[in-house]
């Protein structure tokens, strides 16, 4: 066994030993199992990132997992540059969660059934990020799917908890019904779900037609938006975000591990990696640039309006999900790789953040209740403030820079990229200015709640605040290996992270001008600075503004406070029916009424079998049986005898 | 190998069930041990089946031929190929569980119950080695009358009714089965030499014919929509070791009818009919699915899934494809182990609670913690999650659907999220939220259950990490059998074709 494989094998051992014995033997000891392990894999694949960085890649198998025929799929691990990255991200947020989770979950029942889901995703992920072939990718996406259900249903309990769980399990598999019809259509018109054979081979699909529903739809697009499909369900897009919010009934810890940082970007890192299909379709990445514009847009809006910290991190999640897409789709996939890499680390500090605010407000979500807590959390208020600073785009900071990037990307990226560009700008606006309504409300102006949540308000224990000051040094300059060259080549740094994606991800060709870019970078900030404006005004200097808009703006404001009603849409047009139709129709008419009907009508009209039934329920049964078995045969011997006279 | 392993695995059990009837009624213990012993030893008995077997060739093995009477062609063959023998090994294992798990639920004429559970198995495994038709039929319809009792005598309150329903559906099947094995017995030349039926070619007409006799048996026996609702009804009330049969074994044996006899012996007429098969497979998977989604009865929402189940089955087999007929056989398997384990599970609660109401259920895993994760293993499989047996099975099924008509597989895959649904919602309802006052207390899982069901919870991941090892066992006789499906008959349609064109 070589040492890739230890990768995902550390936590998937560590999930055996504390699910096995974690009940009645490792109890509350069950994070030095977890911790050690991770810590093994982060430890590894630095590594090998750094055997990467010197243009290292591997492509092996590990076993051969099904032969059915023609259909062969194995085990196995590319590890390229986009892999690298993903191993660092994933192992290095999983750690810091891991170490996180000792102060956060201390004293919970299901201690170590905690760590243990959260070993499993670890390994998942891995897998998931790993794999050479389409198959593996696939097991890791259920798999990683599997353990978000877990862990949003950990407190499962909660009726709340529990439908949070399931809803986000089956409305991924809405997104995943298309996901593996395009992965059977791969297989179907290129023989092979292998990454190699495919990117060798999907040049020849170019061109090529197939018909449905009596028009000929180009194959690569089909393809293309077929495997989008999971992504838009995994990464909640529109139409499928519906279930990321409220999948923060999770435990925080998983809200910034699971639905910030590592799973919901699975669907990014499987765009990207099948870069070389998506760039083949124009319509397809223009599907992909727009979705994730929209999204992007239309989750920021709403979460201005919401209250429960948690679920506005969740739709700021959404939308900056959104804006890797955008990227994506104007054929900046390093952009949005960058982005997704700088996003995981200051997304899973504002979870972390906000877990450490419930953790001194005993649970309490809603910011209107909050107020003054820099004075009694400090490292809390200064690690958010920064997470803050890092996705309003503040320069300098980790986020700027990835935000910067896609934005002129997308400048370049013709006419729809023009228009993603301009949603994008107003987007990191809308962006600026929640974040910083949180840090207003939550951290700024007097304490809300109550007498006595205001006694207990204290920092956090060491194990969460030093993960939040870890996290905050990745907000600050986990950026700083993507300087544009316009900036970098003042100061002699060039932008080492498009260069490092290339043999992968490609570059696209800019055309902009330097006053364009200017131009671009400028807008941005201005953006991240009036969002931070507005802000400080609406929460801070005059309270009374929000309250009054709100009051003018009706409608606005509760069709954004009710999320534009998508829930009870789909409750309306897909749920209800479904279940009516069950057992209204199914049960009742066809099964109950048609089938039964006939089954039951026709012996009863030959023989009166009604009555018969009930002379055998006085009992006799066995008797009745043996009857059975003996007028069986008695035909069976009749019927031989006559053919064989013949 | 020096003695007859076929008949000693099928007539074990039996000698043993005459030998528990000949018992003392009194001495329950005795009988118990001894139906755990036969069965545990009928299943040593069958491995060599397994370690033994020759995996490079598609002709049956370990076969067996002794003229039983000559004058009127019938023989007493027996043999397996790669598919038959995983069904035997599948009916000795869960054989077994079904002994352990009734070992306290069975308290009525106990005597009578591990007899006729042993008879059943015996005949089961008889038709899955069988080699003449006429055989077949015997342990065919011998395996219904155990089954019949089982359900009747050890069912819940309206076991007479589900009991009847089992047999008259089942039997008015069998006798037009019967009708079409004597016809093919007239064209056979008076033989029910089966691997002979196998090499002869049969007028198109009468295979179209023989297929539908053939199909009202095994369509029932799967059970196809729409003939597929005495299952709900004989599951409801069947004891806990028949619904493991029923859903572990018995149902296995229409899929493996279709397998057996209609493909080989019928390659023509189950080319021309495989898209009418395809539709009404596709119809019970969506059908059964959505039909789960209004139940609020355990064992009645397992059945209706066993019905979407066992649709993905004949989906893969008539797509006659090597990834269909191969993932169909598979999910076969699969479906013995996760619905046999489901129906195990419910079992062992309805133990403690006496109850089936989904909604006497809930906060079952905050007091039976063990039991629960147990469950989530077999609801995982159920919907089909990579890592567990239930994904290659669905997926290759699906792949082979999909090749063979992309809106069946299309279709089909809808199944997929349907089936995340209800069985979800399911667990949800059970094991999840505040804690039901009816399930308040009651002891977790002990030492004998976990024991039945943990040998089903390793099949079910070591077959969702490594199904090369039952892949493997089946491909030379798929390759066969698909060999004989897509090449017979068409020099007869070449001829056809230049008569038309000559006219």
């Amino acid at each position: 066994m070589d040492k890739y494989t230890l990768i995902p094998l550390l936590p998937l051992a560590a999930f055996c030993i504390n699910i096995l014995f974690g009940r009645f033997l490792i109890k509350d000891r069950a994070h030095w199992i977890a911790i050690s392990a991770v810590l093994g894999s982060f430890i590894i694949a630095v590594m090998t990132f750094g055997e990467v960085a010197q243009g290292k890649t591997v492509n092996q198998d590990v076993y051969s997992w099904i032969v059915s025929g023609n259909f062969k799929v194995t085990i196995g691990f590319l590890i390229d540059q986009l892999t690298a990255i993903m191993l660092i991200v994933v192992t290095s947020v999983s750690l810091l969660v891991h170490i996180y989770s000792v102060g956060y979950m201390h004293g919970d029942p299901g201690y170590y059934r905690f760590f243990s889901y959260l070993s499993l995703f670890t390994f998942s992920m891995l897998m998931l990020v790993m794999g050479n072939n389409l198959l593996q990718l696939y097991f890791g996406w259920e798999a990683v799917g599997l353990c978000s259900y877990f862990l949003i249903g950990f407190w499962y309990e909660k009726k709340s908890a529990s439908d949070a769980g399931k809803k986000a399990f089956i409305v991924n598999r809405f997104g995943d019904f298309g996901f593996g019809i395009g992965v059977m259509m791969i297989f179907l018109f290129l023989g092979s779900v292998h990454y190699a054979d495919i990117f060798g081979t999907v040049g020849t699909l170019q061109g090529q037609t197939i018909q449905m529903f009596g028009y000929n739809v180009d194959l690569i697009t089909l393809i293309a938006l077929l495997l989008f499909c999971g992504a838009v369900g995994k990464s909640a897009q529109i139409p499928l975000h519906v279930w990321l919010p409220d999948a923060m009934e999770g435990p925080t810890p998983v809200s910034a591990l699971i639905h910030a940082a590592t799973m919901v970007t699975a669907g990014v890192f499987m765009v990207a990696r099948f870069n070389p299909l998506f760039s083949l379709s124009p319509i397809a990445m223009n599907v992909v640039a727009i979705t994730g514009a929209v999204t992007s847009l239309f989750a920021a809006t709403i979460a201005l309006v919401q209250n429960d910290i948690k679920r506005i991190v969740a739709y700021s999640t959404v939308s900056q999900l959104g804006y890797m897409f955008l990227a994506c789709g104007v054929g900046a996939y390093g952009a949005g790789v960058f982005h997704l890499y700088t996003h995981a680390y200051f997304k899973a500090l504002l979870f972390l953040g906000a877990g450490s605010v419930m953790h001194a407000m005993a649970g309490e979500l809603d910011i209107q209740k909050m107020g003054g807590l820099k004075k009694y959390m400090p490292v809390t208020y200064w690690t958010f403030l920064i997470a803050s600073l890092s996705i309003a785009g503040v320069p300098g900071l980790a986020g700027f820079f990835s935000k910067d990037e896609i934005l002129w990307m997308a400048y370049n990226g013709g006419t729809v990229g023009r228009i993603v560009w301009a949603m994008g700008t107003v987007v990191a606006a809308l962006t600026a200015f929640y974040s910083f309504r949180i840090i207003f409300l939550a951290f700024h102006g007097k304490f809300r709640g109550t007498h006595e949540q205001e006694h207990h308000l204290h920092e956090s224990p060491k194990s969460m605040t030093i993960p939040l000051m870890i996290l905050a040094i990745g907000a600050i300059a986990a950026g700083w290996v993507g300087i544009p060259e316009l900036l970098g080549s003042n100061i002699g740094v060039g932008n080492w992270v498009a260069h490092f994606f290339e043999p992968v991800l490609g570059h696209p060709e800019v055309h902009g001008t330097h006053e364009e870019e200017w131009m671009v970078i400028g807008i941005s900030i201005a953006a991240a600075f009036g969002g931070i404006f507005f802000a400080w005004v609406f929460y801070a200097l005059k309270p009374e503004i929000p309250r009054t808009l709100a009051a003018t703006f009706k409608g606005i404001y509760t069709t954004l406070w009710n999320k534009y009603y998508i829930d009870e849409l789909y409750d309306f047009i897909i749920v209800r029916p479904t279940k009516w139709a069950a057992t209204n129709v199914l049960m009742a008419v066809t099964d109950g009424g048609i089938i039964e009907g006939i089954v039951n009508g026709v012996p009863k009209a030959i023989g009166n079998f009604g009555e018969r039934l009930r002379k055998l329920q006085s009992g006799h049964l066995q008797h009745y049986a043996v009857s059975m078995a003996i007028g069986l045969f008695v035909i069976m011997t009749l019927v031989l005898i006559a053919s064989a006279g013949k | 190998m020096s003695y007859p392993i076929l008949s000693t695995v099928i007539f074990l059990p039996i000698v043993g069930a005459l030998l528990i009837f000949l018992m003392s009624r009194s001495n329950e213990a005795l009988i118990k041990w001894t139906a755990l012993l036969l069965s545990v030893l009928t299943f040593f008995l069958s491995v060599p089946l397994f370690l033994d077997f020759d995996k490079t060739t598609a002709n049956m093995q370990f076969t067996e031929s002794y003229q039983w009477i000559p004058s009127w062609g019938i023989k007493y063959a027996l043999g397996v190929d790669g598919i038959s023998v995983l069904f035997v090994l599948l009916s000795t294992l869960l054989t077994i569980l079904c002994v352990t798990v009734s070992w306290n639920s069975i308290k009525d004429r106990t005597k009578e119950f591990y007899a006729a559970l042993l008879l059943t198995e015996g005949a089961m495994i008889g038709v899955f080695c069988s080699l003449d038709l006429f055989l077949f039929y015997i342990f065919w319809e011998a395996m219904l009358i155990p089954m019949f009792l089982l359900i009747g005598v050890w069912g819940g309150p309206n076991r007479v009714y589900a009991a009847i329903k089992f047999f008259l559906f089942t039997l008015v099947g069998s006798v037009l089965m019967l009708v079409g094995i004597i016809v093919l017995y007239l064209n056979t030349g008076r033989s029910f030499d089966i691997l002979q039926m196998m090499n002869t070619t049969y007028p198109f007409n009468l295979q179209l014919i023989l297929f539908w006799a053939f199909f009202a048996a095994f369509a029932v026996k799967v059970p196809m929509f729409p003939v597929h609702t005495w299952l709900p009804d004989a599951h409801t009330e069947a004891p806990t070791a028949g619904s493991v049969i029923l859903a572990g074994i018995l149902i296995k044996m229409g899929a493996y009818g279709f397998l057996r006899f209609s493909m080989p012996i019928l390659p023509e007429a189950t080319r021309a009919m495989s898209p009418v098969m395809m539709i009404l497979s596709v119809i019970a998977i969506i059908y059964g699915a959505v039909i789960c989604l209004g139940q609020t009865d355990l064992k009645r929402l397992i059945a209706y899934s066993s019905v979407s189940h066992m649709g993905f089955v004949t989906l893969g087999i008539f797509a006659l494809n090597t990834q269909g007929i191969q993932g169909g056989i598979l999910q076969m398997i699969n479906h013995g182990i996760v619905t046999g384990g489901l129906f195990l599970c419910v079992g062992i609660i309805y133990d403690r609670t006496h109850t089936r109401k989904i909604a006497d259920y809930g906060g079952t895993a905050t007091v039976l913690p063990i039991y629960a994760a147990l469950f989530m293993v077999f609801t995982l499989a159920s919907i089909g999650l990579p890592g567990t047996n239930g994904f290659i099975g669905e997926f290759l099924i699906l792949l082979g659907g999909f090749t063979a008509s992309k809106p069946m597989g299309v279709l089909a895959s809808t199944g997929i999220i349907i089936g995340a649904a209800y069985m979800l919602w399911l667990y949800q309802r059970v094991f999840f939220m505040e804690v039901n006052p009816k399930v308040q207390g009651h002891p977790d899982v002990n030492f004998r259950e976990i024991l039945t069901v943990v040998p089903l919870v390793l099949l079910v991941l070591y077959v969702g990490f490594y199904p090369n090892t039952l892949l493997s066992f089946m491909d030379a006789s798929v390759q066969n059998l698909i060999n004989r499906v897509s090449t017979a008959g068409q020099p007869q349609q070449v001829a056809q074709q230049i008569i038309e064109v000559i006219k």
